[in-house]
């Protein structure tokens, strides 16, 4: 059994949506044919993307935390998108547990995304069909590419490196590694989905400073003092005493 | 369709090509790799083998197709209509012959007769060593790249005192560092380096502190966020070095040696010398570095010697007089004078950071600064000799870009900042800052301006650089009567050390005359007629101004570009340029390369597609036009055209003849043998094509150091021509070269001497220590009034106004919002998502409220340059980014209210011109539910240019199908 899936580094995402737009370029010339943009030249430009960044705010002046949060299909274990599906369409893979989407039998009927608590599916107004992330697995098989890049696209295009790719039924691959170690956690999981992409939370380094860190026997002041020494053309005992 | 491995063989009936080049969606320039489809860009990603991005791209890289396609796109040279306005973007096409043929007549015209008639102003064009080659060529001091209106109290703020600065020329050291604080930066610049950077720090266990007064981007991710006050930052950099001093918590040993800290000072008020360090006689030539002529007070022999005397200790505090009666304190002294009354409790008040939060911030530098040094095995000598077995670093590091720089009062905050850096011990050291080649450099570095009219004479190349580093008042580029020879009044005493010129006061004063009128203004990728212009709607007015004979106050403004860009439509003469992928380009070290910590390196773009339509590149514009008008570095002894094209140039020029220096350092020599210095090598370009378009060198590890100071590799930097003198640069603690200026406002400098009515502001800005004063803009608005500080942030998906007409950058920032604390609505009545007013004293804009907790509640702001003109770069006159987005541009105005220091002042800083962007203050209130619920201003929508591309209503881009579809 294996389960491929990403795991999103929330300390160390920026929000800069490479991943969106890299997936975006990737995927709309591939093999599942465009993704549209409506009014992308006009008011209210919208279109197809896999996988967007949201941004939220947390807590109050000064205490705020700014959140990035990249979201695209979970490829969850008990995917609710794929029972509901009339025609098949929607299926989850045995092999890797990537769920996709068969374009040839999906009717756009939408009851798949009405069935994802996450809003991760889009449908193409163009195609008439649902499409969502594939994880890249025209990417992730193609044995004419390097093996550093049979990744998905929004992988290898993170400048931070917030997502890590790969199969979290293996305790001893680097994403089941991060999930335990770094306290990974799915969304949403009182709906039962069991999502297969993880997030890690934000981890805070501080700096504890003891007092007594502020005094030292080799502080520089110290040299500064000049000593002071009486003038020697003063009169002393020297010049007095006769015994 | 089932999608298995097999679906990939779509690909195999299709032409696939994979070419290597260099991004240009922003100034980061990455590595990319493309692939195209039947002709088409099929995918752009990140260069694995780059240095700069190791294989990442960000949001704008990733669009490139985008722009490749975008219907903004100007594919044919254009003139304006006869009868039509400027503005109204009416032209007609012409060819480039015509086009060329209009310049040649009009240009050799001003060359022959008053060649500073002719302005050439470039945007982010990355390739200002041509650029400026052309202008020295032509004879026209008129020359500068946009760094006076983006950040060049950042460059002069750090070189005047480092020697080096942030960014192309240096940065800080994530891979060592333990603590990293960054101050107002602009998450569009440099950004994957720096993502990739702070990831791994992060990752490392470093602790990321941030202070910003907006919690965006990389602020995000900070262990601590420390909302500022903007404009205060200097307040907070001098109470950390008063904090530092108090508590015995800076590097005396670095001091010392590497900075002028201990180095000795004449305090005698009355003297002429005051403020200036005492020398001795020096044994060496003059030239441009530091004789090392001081002196410094001996602890042991309680006496004045020569600095650098072995066996010598100095004090760096205390007063002395010497033989002769003259008081004497060390800089260091001054230093600790100066920050005397920065307290933690007098910087919260300025700031609004709590007193305490600034000492432990101070404990958290020093102490980390102190206990946690690094020490390399790595041996190396000094510039004196002497032999070191390791080097130490002290792993505190800094970034700050904008956020410090762009206010009025930026040099002083950064120089400060240096300072800060420096005490710490951190500079070119491990985990602290590093320098990237061609830095560092002297202080200030040896490129000049003339100093006078005489350097512009008519068929005649400009006598000394168009841009430079003053290191005296001599120095100033100013006639007899101190009046500034630039039409941007650069090098004058408005803005002595303007080592970037003042784009952003160019027009205005071509307008209205001042200091003269001229004929031909070229702009080159700058949007002058929105975002990159204060007081947007006012310029566009000058724009179109006509004198009473009817005729344009600026004659011919020639505007070359890629896109539809709002200036376009104030251009008479048009030139369509190309994009990146079109044509070949240099990342220069006579610019601003892309060197790393470790050593030089440069890159260059190759074409991965034909130009579209007639698009030229606008270097090939620049080698046409330097040959037509005969200009010596491009034509041979006969006047005949020396260079076949822009490629041909990059190989075969050389800086002098036969100097070896060209604008590539890479497989120089007749077999690429050989870098930095070499005669030209016919095959250079192939050999960056076979090397991922990039050329990289690593110093040996003992030159990667300590380079101010470190022997070997000022020899190494001597030998392959980085600089002229193999001299120790040593930290401008106390500045020398401000003082001068000081010395001379208060007539005690022998020369030029500033008006009068500029004494007084040189005398209290050149302080030769850094101070705090409030923005100018600030002291001379009512305050009661305008009480909010408004400012822009850059999006990471968004390169300033560029990418609107990006199909898919657009829809992750397609209008803009103003973000308030919501205890401004509270106060004002408007709730989140209404439309409000926000004005300045100089004008006001209407927008949309979005509240938020991450900002600091005194400061509102927005996305910059997200808002456009209607129908502007070839978007729909109802798009969202002119009805619904907004620029704060028409908040702020070029000049400051008249003043004591006279009128029509620029709006910028009083040392080096650097625009004050974020100086405005503002007030918001409620706009009247009867109004349009729409941001205003509002501009007559910009019809589309001849050439431009069909706008879809939907497209699905599918590479190899795309064009064909449209046909």
């Amino acid at each position: 059994m294996s389960q491929l899936a990403l795991v999103i580094d929330l300390n160390v995402c920026v929000g800069c949506s490479a991943c969106v737009t890299s997936c975006k370029e990737w995927n709309t010339s591939g093999p599942a044919g465009f993704m549209s943009d409506d009014n992308p030249y006009g008011k209210d430009p919208t279109g197809t993307f896999f996988n967007r960044v949201q941004t939220y705010e947390v807590g109050c002046f000064p205490n705020t935390e700014t959140i990035h949060f990249p979201k695209s299909c979970l490829h969850c274990e008990d995917a609710p998108c794929v029972p509901v599906c009339p025609t098949g369409a929607s299926y989850k893979r045995e092999e890797d547990g990537i769920v996709l989407v068969d374009y040839d039998k999906c009717i756009g009927c939408k009851y798949c995304s009405w069935a994802c608590p996450y809003g991760a599916r889009e449908f193409d107004e163009h195609q008439k069909v649902m499409k969502k992330c594939t994880l890249c697995v025209d990417r992730i098989y193609d044995q004419s590419l390097p093996e550093s890049e049979r990744k998905p696209a929004c992988v290898l295009s993170c400048p931070t490196s917030a997502r890590l790719f790969g199969d979290v039924e293996d305790p001893e691959s680097e994403v089941s590694v991060a999930i335990r170690e770094e306290g990974g956690y799915q969304l949403m999981p009182e709906w039962g989905t069991k999502p297969s992409n993880h997030y890690l939370p934000r981890r805070k380094t501080r700096l504890h400073i003891h007092e007594d860190e502020l005094v030292r026997a080799d502080n520089p002041l110290k040299k500064e003092e000049r000593q002071p020494s009486a003038p020697v053309d003063e009169p002393t005992l020297d010049d007095s005493t006769s015994w | 369709m089932n999608y298995s491995p097999e679906s990939e063989q779509l690909d195999n009936s299709h032409r696939i090509e994979v070419k290597n080049t260099t991004c240009y969606m922003c100034a980061c320039r990455c590595g990319i790799r493309v692939t195209l489809r039947d002709g088409e860009v099929r995918y752009i990603q990140g260069n694995p083998d780059h240095p700069l991005n190791q294989g990442v791209i960000c949001a704008k890289g990733a669009s490139g197709i985008m722009k490749q396609y975008s219907p903004a796109r100007l594919t044919k040279p254009l003139l304006r209509k006869q009868g039509a306005d400027r503005g109204d973007a009416q032209f007609e096409e012409i060819s480039w012959d015509k086009a060329f043929g209009i310049m040649e007549e009009r240009l050799s015209h001003l060359r022959e007769t008053d060649p500073k008639k002719f302005a050439l102003f470039t945007g982010r064009d990355q390739m200002q060593a041509l650029t400026g080659l052309f202008a020295k060529q032509f004879g026209t001091p008129n020359y500068a790249a946009h760094g006076g209106f983006c950040s060049v109290n950042m460059a002069t703020g750090m070189i005047y005192t480092i020697g080096g600065s942030f960014w192309e020329f240096g940065g800080p050291d994530l891979d060592r560092s333990k603590l990293f604080v960054m101050i107002g930066t602009a998450e569009d610049h440099h950004s994957n380096p720096m993502k990739m950077a702070l990831s791994k720090f992060k990752r490392n266990g470093g602790r990321f502190i941030s202070i910003n007064p907006v919690r965006t981007g990389y602020s995000a991710i900070a262990d601590e966020w420390i909302p500022i006050k903007p404009g205060t930052d200097g307040a907070l950099i001098l109470s950390l070095i008063r904090e530092l001093i108090a508590q015995g918590l800076y590097d005396r040993d670095f001091l010392v040696q590497y900075s002028n800290s201990a180095q000795l000072i004449n305090t005698d008020e009355a003297s002429d010398e005051h403020g200036l360090f005492i020398r001795t006689e020096s044994d060496k030539e003059p030239g441009c570095f530091d004789p090392m002529n001081e002196l410094w007070w001996d602890r042991h022999t309680d006496k004045a010697v020569k600095t650098h005397t072995e066996e010598a200790d100095p004090f760096l505090l205390g007063e002395f007089k010497l033989e002769d009666g003259t008081p004497v304190k060390p800089a260091f002294q001054l230093l600790k004078e100066q920050v005397e009354g920065y307290t933690p409790e007098w910087a919260a008040d300025v700031t609004g950071i709590p007193a305490d939060t600034i000492r432990r911030l101070a404990h958290e530098m020093g102490i980390t600064a102190r206990d946690e040094k690094i020490e390399l095995p790595i041996s190396w000598t000094d510039a004196w000799g002497k032999e070191h077995d390791t080097i130490t670093g002290n792993p505190v590091a800094f970034h700050s870009m904008r956020g410090t720089a762009a206010h009025s009062n930026g040099f002083q905050t950064i120089r400060a900042l240096a300072i800060l850096m420096s005490i710490l011990g951190t500079i070119d050291r491990p985990g602290g800052f590093r320098h990237k080649a061609p830095f560092p450099r002297p202080i200030p570095p040896c490129a000049k301006t003339p100093k006078g009219p005489e350097g512009v004479k008519p068929n005649t190349p400009l006598g000394g650089m168009p841009l430079g580093w003053p290191a005296d008042p001599d120095d100033l580029f100013v006639d007899e009567n101190q009046q500034p020879v630039r039409i941007d009044k650069a090098f004058s005493w408005e803005f002595p050390l303007s080592a970037h010129g003042l784009m952003h006061n160019v027009i205005t004063n071509a307008w209205r005359g001042d200091p003269y009128s001229i004929d031909t203004l070229m702009i080159f990728m700058a949007n002058m007629a929105w975002n990159s212009s204060m007081n947007t709607t006012e310029v566009r007015k000058m724009l179109n101004d006509k004198d009473e004979n009817g005729e344009y106050k600026i004659p011919f403004i020639i505007v070359a570009d890629a896109f539809q860009s709002e200036m376009t439509a104030y251009g008479d003469l048009i030139l369509p340029d190309t994009t990146y992928l079109e044509r070949h380009d240099v990342m220069s070290m006579l610019d601003r390369p892309i060197s790393e910590y470790d050593g030089p390196v440069d890159s260059v773009r190759i074409p991965v597609l034909p130009p579209k339509g007639e698009c030229k590149p606008f270097q090939e514009v620049l080698i046409e036009m330097g040959s037509r008008l005969k200009l010596p570095a491009f034509v041979k002894e006969g006047g005949e055209r020396k260079f076949r094209d822009y490629p041909d140039f990059i190989v075969n020029y050389e800086t002098e003849p036969g100097s070896g220096i060209g604008f590539l350092a890479g497989w120089r020599g007749k077999g690429g043998e050989k870098f930095m210095k070499g005669e030209p090598n016919p095959n250079q370009w192939k050999m960056y094509e076979k090397n991922n378009c990039v050329y990289q060198y690593h110093l040996p590890k003992s030159y990667q150091y300590m380079r101010n100071w470190n022997m070997g590799y000022l020899r190494w930097a001597q030998d392959h021509r980085l600089t002229r003198y193999a001299e120790p640069i040593n930290i401008h603690i106390y500045s020398e070269v401000l003082q001068k200026f000081r010395l001379a406002a208060q007539g005690k400098y022998p020369g030029k001497q500033p008006p009068q009515h500029l004494r007084k502001r040189i005398e209290e800005h050149f302080n030769p220590l850094p101070f705090y004063s409030e923005p100018l803009e600030s002291q001379l608005t009512d305050k009661h009034k305008y009480p909010l500080n408004a400012l822009t942030q850059r999006p990471m998906a968004m390169y300033h106004s560029w990418d609107s007409q990006n199909a898919w950058l657009r829809q992750i920032h397609a209008h803009n919002y103003m973000h308030v604390h919501p205890s401004l609505g509270a106060k004002h009545g408007f709730g989140d998502g209404d439309w409000i007013w926000v004005e300045s004293m100089h004008g006001k804009v209407r927008c949309m409220a979005r509240f938020s907790e991450a900002v600091e509640p005194g400061t509102i702001w927005t996305w910059n340059a997200v808002g456009k003109a209607s129908g502007a770069w070839n978007l729909d006159g109802d798009a969202n980014e002119a009805r619904k987005g907004f620029l704060l541009n028409h908040l702020i105005a070029e000049e400051l209210p008249a003043h004591e220091s006279g009128e029509h002042i620029s709006n910028s800083d009083p040392i080096t011109g650097q625009a004050g962007w974020y100086d405005v203050r503002v007030r918001v209130y409620r706009a009247n539910d009867d109004e349009p619920k729409e941001t205003w201003p509002q501009f007559d929508t910009m019809p589309a240019v001849p050439g431009t591309g069909k706008r879809r209503s939907w497209q699905g881009f599918f590479a190899g199908m795309f064009d064909k579809e449209a046909k």
